[in-house]
């Protein structure tokens, strides 16, 4: 069974992003850059069912610049077989359904049983590029599974995904396209050996030209603003049933919150 | 009719459209100076429910009712609403924010090809073009941005947009679309309820109290649910507290769990790492309680006690039934 898992290279989640010159774009100078933590569920869900049936493939693909390539590296550490790299800078200001669009070629050309993709990248926060993907793709999706088990001979998968007070638990024909939750699994650290196997691994780029696809963006940013900062607040002292008092009153009273 | 701002209806399962609908409907009511439509998708719509849109200021309900809509799938979804805006050409359509709408609205974009602002927080109307704000890299910065073709699509984030004022007898006109049920390819087996807590949901609570690593173990939440019963709130966790396997995830504040925007943010033993404060720093006022007068939150609080939350949390959930039972 082959699976393929689409990640994203984001700044790690400590990291204090600013705003670049161009008002467009983050100061990438300094920035830590990590595989984004739903794809890391992503990608373990994947190695696991490989595993599992003791045969298959984990692919690993990735859309952005050259450094994304270290992300790919990583997820072959992890364990997974070989990556494919969309790397062009007419990319550059993919949206979410230019990047759905580039994926879908990759997933034709690719033929993987499941696809697999993090509930969202924690940079853009869109969320939205696995459930466009399986729209593109005409494909069935399920969105922040919290379990996933595929039938022996490789025709369903029954997964559960998370909604406002509980969890649906679905049977969903394969191929399909499955959004990881944070809880579905503990991701693996990689291991030295897995660290050196995955350097002897293939990345393969691929251009917009290779997938036959022209970008178009239908949404762009046309300013990156840091949040205003919030006023200055108050310690409020004095001993627990003084102070406490106070707080209710200034939150009832003052900022009418209450 | 053409050029309207849809709102699709987000709904408790039961026939009642939920409460952040008024914000979803008052912010598209402004923006296209009253020319708002609901498109409600169900299994079963109540005559009290299309009551109320209509007192929120939609104009016209475009009612979808069929067995198959229910529970939300996305291929049987899209396709019905996809061929209703391909017919009615609106502006823009929008959504609150909710597990089902956040995949819908996305695969409805890819299906109409067009853009969508997930969690937008803002929205202004740029000459005849819309703009959107949008919180990105967990609410660290925002991300102003602009569709190339309409319908404009965005998910709206709880909490933040003015509701609109329900207007007693205001009534929309209902009309009935007979949408035929695209074959589903999710087979639903079961719905698992979460063991409930009798208090609100995390991202669409107005109120919210979290709990930190100075919570010192899982058997100590309850304090923080009792408070959370006098005042109606919601219990939230930090990051610190899930991965020490205190809450389960789906209780989380913070960039790899949910992004909060209530209008009153309690936070006990919560320090504000980075990662948690981007989660929710826009809620409208933040209390920090702890121990340590140098925990970053404290930077961010309106209101702040240094102090020992075990001292603390009791005396104000003492402090707050007096004031409620007043």
């Amino acid at each position: 069974m082959k699976i393929l898992v689409a990640i994203k290279q984001v700044p790690d989640t400590a990291t204090q992003v600013k705003v670049a010159g161009d008002a467009r774009s983050i100061e990438t100078a300094g920035i830590t850059w990590i595989v984004s933590p739903y794809d890391e569920f992503a990608v373990e869900e994947a190695l696991r069912i490989k595993e599992k049936r003791g045969q298959g493939e984990v692919v690993a693909v990735t859309l952005g610049p050259e450094r994304a390539k270290e992300a790919l590296r990583s997820c072959l550490a992890m364990g997974a077989d070989r990556a494919i790299h969309v790397n062009d800078p007419a990319f550059n200001d993919a949206d979410t359904l230019t990047t759905a669009r580039a994926l879908a070629k990759v997933v034709e050309q690719e033929q993987p049983a499941v696809v697999f993709v993090g509930r969202q990248a924690i940079d853009d926060d869109m969320g939205a590029v696995g459930a466009q993907l399986a729209e593109v793709l005409g494909w069935p999706c399920a969105y922040w599974i919290m379990e996933e088990a595929i039938d022996g001979d490789g025709k369903t998968v029954k997964a559960a995904r998370q909604v406002e007070g509980g969890l649906e638990v679905f049977d969903i024909p394969l191929p399909a396209v499955l959004a990881a939750q944070k809880g579905i699994n503990e991701p693996r650290y990689p291991t030295l050996k897995g660290i050196m196997g995955a350097k002897k691994k293939e990345i393969k780029d691929v251009k917009a030209s290779d997938l036959g696809v022209t970008p178009e963006p239908q949404l762009s940013v046309i300013a990156l603003e840091a949040l205003p900062p919030r006023a200055a607040g108050r310690i409020i002292e004095g001993d627990v049933a003084t102070a406490v008092k106070e707080l209710v009153r200034s939150l009832r009273e003052d900022a009418k919150a209450i | 009719m053409a050029g309207a701002f849809w709102v699709i209806v987000e709904d408790d399962r039961q026939g009642a459209p939920k409460k952040v609908m008024a914000e979803a409907l008052g912010e598209a009511a402004r923006l296209s100076g009253g020319n708002v439509e609901a498109v409600w998708v169900t299994d079963k719509a109540t005559d009290a429910g299309l009551t109320q849109l209509g007192e929120w200021g939609a104009s016209k309900v475009w009612l979808l009712e069929n067995a198959a809509f229910a529970p939300y799938r996305g291929e049987v979804w899209v396709p019905a609403v996809a061929e209703l805006a391909a017919k009615e050409s609106p502006k823009a359509i929008f959504a609150p924010v909710t597990s089902r709408q956040r995949e819908f609205m996305a695969r409805l974009a890819a299906k109409l090809g067009v853009g969508l602002c997930a969690d937008a927080v803002g929205f202004k109307m740029d000459g005849d073009k819309l703009v959107g704000t949008r919180p990105v890299y967990a609410g660290k910065l925002l991300s102003k941005v602009a569709w190339k073709q309409m319908p404009w699509m965005a998910t709206l984030r709880p909490n933040v947009f003015r509701p609109a004022e329900s207007q007693a007898g205001k009534t929309a006109q209902v009309e009935k679309v007979g949408a035929a049920a695209a074959p589903e390819k999710l087979k639903f087996v079961e719905r698992r309820e979460e063991a409930s807590t009798g208090l609100p949901e995390l991202t669409e609570a107005e109120t919210v109290i979290s709990g930190g690593r100075g919570m010192k173990g899982p058997e100590n939440y309850v304090i923080l649910e009792e408070m959370g019963k006098v005042i109606g709130a919601a219990v939230g966790a930090s990051r610190a507290a899930v991965d020490a396997g205190w809450r389960p995830h789906r209780f989380q504040i913070g960039q790899t769990g949910r992004t909060i925007s209530p209008k009153l943010y309690l936070g006990f033993g919560v320090s504000g790492a980075i990662q948690h404060l981007a989660g929710m720093r826009t809620s409208k006022v933040i209390v920090a309680v702890n121990k340590d007068p140098e925990a970053p939150i404290f930077k961010i609080a309106d209101y702040g006690i240094v102090g020992d939350l075990f001292e603390v949390v009791p005396a104000l959930t003492t402090e707050f039934k007096k004031l409620l039972e007043k």
